[in-house]
């Protein structure tokens, strides 16, 4: 039945080392790239039928079809082979992305087939997508048209960079070398100019198989790889190279029970083995991770483009849309972006609409600026716009609700490539390449939304305000600012829970203990509670705060009657009787200096609007107390 | 390192498995007892290990299936202690449908397709697995691993989704619901060759063995049981034959075979020439049939 493989023998002589023999084989993901009647559904059926991919009841039903629509004669007509959907047969063009499966000896392809119509641009960018390489096809009576250029810069934009030029219909310019070596040429300095380097261009003809399989005696003078051998000889581990720093976005935390905490992803880039040293981002914490579970076993090792379950060694935040990274090589945490958008809905792009932006497993609420400028990708030139519409490509700023872990698509697809989803139709509208993070000091030009701090507060449907814990090391603020937290959160208050642990590690890692320090510490933490009161949230901070000026300073930051001031009133003796973390005993030592209560003065508030005593109640009971304060 | 091909495909259905439990309220996974389904079932598995399967399975059960899927089933149910929700129209078989009297598209909507129907509205869920395959049928070349269908569960083929990289979107109108194909991009070679790789448990109806067949409209059938009425002429034989796919054993027809191990089946495959859905009574339709049925809401 094929022409082109004849089938192979071990599978008749051998079928266990046959089956060997295939466990082997990688799989590699191709795009088509061509103008119509360029012969791009000819190749590919040709393709499918020269490696044994059509069965008998296929062949006879394609003879059938040849023979009644009369395309090629008498001859079949492949490019009915990979034809689709009815509506789109009756038009006698493809209209969308179809996929086609091809085994040959070294390897398994999957080939997306798109139209390549400008008004299809979202289809090729959704079939380039997942795509290793391209085949770009060029008649070789045309040569390099305006859509082959259009064709290849959108190739080159969702960063493909093996590009296979196909100089189609050489029987119909008599085999000329002098015009394939011109084509070619041709072709490679605008490829190079787009920044596509690994170009392999090869004769071909579809029609006749020439090239396609194996080397044509028709072109004698053509030294190359024949078509598939070159896809099957791609390299495509370059994502599991141990040169990679290790990425896997968390998309699952699986717990079925309170022993195991695992956190299951597809590794997205480098190399992963036990004891290796990560941060989980964006809560920054490093660890190490302890097991890579799998249903078969835990592995030593696993690498970019397999699904697996870790576990670390340390209890850290960790959820769905966080990633484990390389400690020493993380990436960015960033809420400002400049993005390559390519537009795939009816309706326009709005400015400052809110959308969805779902990268790697992270969905955040978006909203786009106005575009710097759309690509018209024939030219290349930037043209002035306010919006994009169906299938224009623009570079456009964009801000998220909050900060999201992020590279470039120059480096990695799986955290540099998003989609953007409309929060009334769910429809995907856009997708984007990330090209870099924006500093906050840049001028972005929002469209004009009126939205101050009470808007904040009204979309909360909750009193924004702070309640500052004061009172010595040890005398429970963080126990009870947790419970608090849980407790509002639970009503459904958007909390946000500001002390030592989060500001000192980052914003205040410059301070020490120092009162200059002491007072600058408060200050910040002021600055920045009064910022999350603005956003309409309830800010939760425990602070020893010693001193009263500057709690009456954090006071006057904030709007009238947002701060409440609450002491945890545990006296020194009890506090230095539970010393939880040591620190009374250090600094009673002379090895911690400044500390509180020992060699540097608490000043008590004087009327708190609320006072703890913690002799009297358990700290669940004073949560209860001040949620209850709060709330009426 | 280069994966290999099945591990390729193995890492992207474990990741969209996961997706879809992470994104949906409430996901179900459909199983038919084929070897799709089994294979679908072994990668959830593997996709939440240690965790229990977090969906139940569903069982669009006709009331003729063959008797040794039946058994499959349950033996998997109890094996990976799996939450089975069994569908099946009980007023229709009461009032005389069935496979050899009715139609076979009438039949086929009212024990299938519109059981499938009642039972995802029935549980509320809103996505719900599916073991299709691109390289099945030209209309599933095109389909969407996320596919979108309304509240009369229909499928528009123009207003699909566009689905770049890895980036699943599975937010959703109330009402509408998806199916999801965690095998695309699988071939029916790469179906088998992870079935043998991987051990996976199959109904033995997929090796040959010597079974009661009739012969008729020209496919032959196996007498799973005594409620296929002979038709005068036929004669019960005893033949070698195996399934290349499973349903309602009224509509499958077998094919001869000697290929008594996996192997030997994949053998066979690669050296015959006929493609699947040959031995399947339901798809002997004009060839744009598949995208019709799929608009009607059929899988
Ligand atoms: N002579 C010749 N004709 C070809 C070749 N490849 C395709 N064609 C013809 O070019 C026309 C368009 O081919 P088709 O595959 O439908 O193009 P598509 O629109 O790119 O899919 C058809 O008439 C084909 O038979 C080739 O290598 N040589």
């Amino acid at each position: 039945m094929a022409t082109g493989f004849a089938a192979d023998p071990l599978i008749a002589s051998d079928i266990a080392a046959y089956l060997a023999a295939q466990a082997a084989k990688p799989l590699i993901r191709v795009i088509t790239c061509g103008s119509v009647d360029d012969g791009k559904s000819t190749l590919i059926g040709r393709m499918l039928y020269d490696s044994a991919q059509v069965f008998d009841d296929q062949l006879a039903a394609l003879t059938a079809d040849s023979k009644r629509l009369g395309t090629q004669g008498a001859n079949l007509d492949f490019a009915l082979l990979v034809d689709g959907l009815s509506a789109e047969r009756e038009q006698g063009i493809t209209i969308d992305v179809a996929y086609r499966f091809l085994s040959t000896p070294r390897a398994k392809l999957i080939i997306a087939d798109c139209p390549g119509h400008e008004q299809y641009t979202r289809n090729m960018v959704t079939g380039a997508s997942t795509a290793d390489a391209a085949i770009v096809l060029v008649d070789a009576r045309k040569g390099v048209l305006t859509q082959t250029r259009r064709h290849s810069t959108l190739v080159q934009l969702l960063g493909i960079r093996h590009i296979l030029l196909a100089v189609n219909k050489l029987d119909l310019v008599d085999w000329s070398e002098a015009r394939f070596q011109q084509i070619s040429a041709d072709y490679r300095a605008f490829a190079a100019s787009i920044g596509l380097d690994d170009v392999t261009a090869i004769p071909i003809s579809g029609l006749g198989g020439d090239n396609i399989v194996t080397p044509s005696a028709n072109t004698p003078w053509y030294e190359g790889p024949a078509l598939l051998p070159w896809l099957e000889g791609l390299d495509i581990a370059a994502k599991a190279s141990p040169a990679r720093a290790f990425r896997m976005p968390v998309q699952w935390v699986n717990r079925p029970d309170s022993e195991f905490r695992g956190f299951a992803g597809l590794v997205a880039d480098g190399v992963i083995a036990p004891g290796d040293a990560v941060r989980v981002l964006p809560a920054g914490r490093t660890t190490t991770i302890a097991r890579i579970v799998t249903a078969d076993g835990d592995l030593a090792a696993a690498v970019a483009g397999q699904s697996v379950t870790l576990t670390l060694s340390d209890q850290v935040e960790c959820a769905r849309g966080s990633v484990i990274a390389a400690a020493n090589d993380p990436p960015q945490t960033a809420d400002q972006f400049e993005a390559t958008i390519v537009w795939m809905a009816d309706e326009a792009l709005l400015p400052g609409r809110s959308y969805l932006l779902k990268l790697a497993t992270q969905t955040v609420a978006a909203t786009l600026a106005t575009p710097k400028y759309q690509l018209d990708i024939n030219t290349l030139a930037q043209l002035a716009t306010k919006t994009l519409e169906m299938n224009a490509i623009g570079v456009v700023a964009i801000t998220t609700a909050r900060p999201i872990v992020f590279e470039s698509f120059a480096d990695s697809r799986d955290l540099g490539g998003f989609i953007l989803i409309d929060r009334v139709s769910h429809a995907t509208v856009a997708a984007g390449m990330i090209r870099f993070a924006l500093r906050r000091s840049q001028n972005i030009h929002l469209q004009a939304i009126d939205t101050g701090r009470e808007a904040h507060a009204r979309l909360k449907q909750q009193r924004p305000m702070v309640l500052w814990l004061t009172g010595l090391s040890g005398a429970g603020k963080s126990t009870i600012a947790n419970l608090v937290e849980k407790q509002l959160h639970l009503l459904g208050r958007h909390t946000f829970l500001l002390d030592g642990d989060n500001v000192r590690h980052g914003l205040n890692k410059d301070l020490g203990f120092t009162d200059a320090d002491r007072i600058e510490n408060i200050r910040r933490v002021g600055e920045v509670a009064r910022l999350l009161t603005d956003a309409g949230l309830i800010v939760i901070t425990a602070f020893i705060s010693p001193f009263r000026a500057e709690r009456a300073m954090v006071r006057a930051m904030m709007a009238p009657g947002e701060f409440i001031e609450i002491h945890v009133d545990t006296p020194l003796a009890d506090a230095e009787r539970r010393d939880v973390k040591g620190l009374y005993a250090k600094a009673r030592a002379g090895k911690l200096r400044n500390f509180t209560g020992i060699d540097s003065p608490y000043e008590a508030p004087e009327t708190p609007e609320i006072h703890i005593d913690t002799t009297a109640m358990s700290a669940e009971a004073a949560a209860m107390l001040i949620v209850e304060r709060v709330t009426n | 390192m280069t994966l290999s091909h099945l591990q390729r495909l193995e890492a992207e259905s474990i990741h969209i498995l996961r997706e879809v439990v992470a994104e949906v309220e409430r996901p179900v996974l459909l199983y038919s007892i084929g070897k799709d389904s089994g294979v679908m079932l072994h990668l959830a598995l593997k996709a939440f290990y240690p965790a229990p399967l977090p969906f139940p399975l569903l069982h669009i059960a006709s009331g003729w299936d063959f008797a040794a899927m039946l058994e499959h089933r349950d033996r998997m149910v109890a094996a990976h202690g799996l939450t089975l929700i069994v569908q099946h129209n009980a007023v229709a078989a009461a009032q005389g449908v069935n496979p050899f009297d009715t139609p076979t598209p009438l039949y086929t909507r009212v024990m299938l397709t519109d059981m499938l129907k009642a039972a995802l509205d029935t549980g509320g869920f809103d996505a719900a697995f599916g073991g299709g395959r691109r390289d099945e049928e030209k209309a599933r070349a095109k389909e969407r691993i996320f596919s979108f269908r309304g509240p009369t569960h229909g499928w528009d083929p123009r207003h699909q989704r566009p689905e770049l990289w890895n980036l699943y979107n599975a937010h959703k109108a109330k009402g509408d619901s998806i199916r999801v194909f965690p095998l695309s991009n699988w071939t029916e070679l790469d179906i088998w060759e992870y079935i043998a790789a991987e051990n996976i448990p199959i109904v033995p109806l997929y090796l040959a063995a010597k079974r009661p067949t009739v012969t008729r409209d020209g496919m032959i059938l196996m007498v799973d049981d005594d409620r296929m009425v002979l038709r005068p002429g036929e004669t019960i034989v005893e033949r070698s034959i195996r399934f290349r796919t499973l349903g309602c054993y009224p509509l499958s027809g077998a094919s001869d075979s000697l290929a008594a191990t996996l192997p030997e089946v994949i053998q066979e495959m690669l050296l015959s020439t006929a493609s699947e859905r040959l031995g399947r009574a339901v798809d002997h339709d004009p060839s744009a049939s598949m995208e019709k049925k799929k608009t009607e809401g059929y899988f």
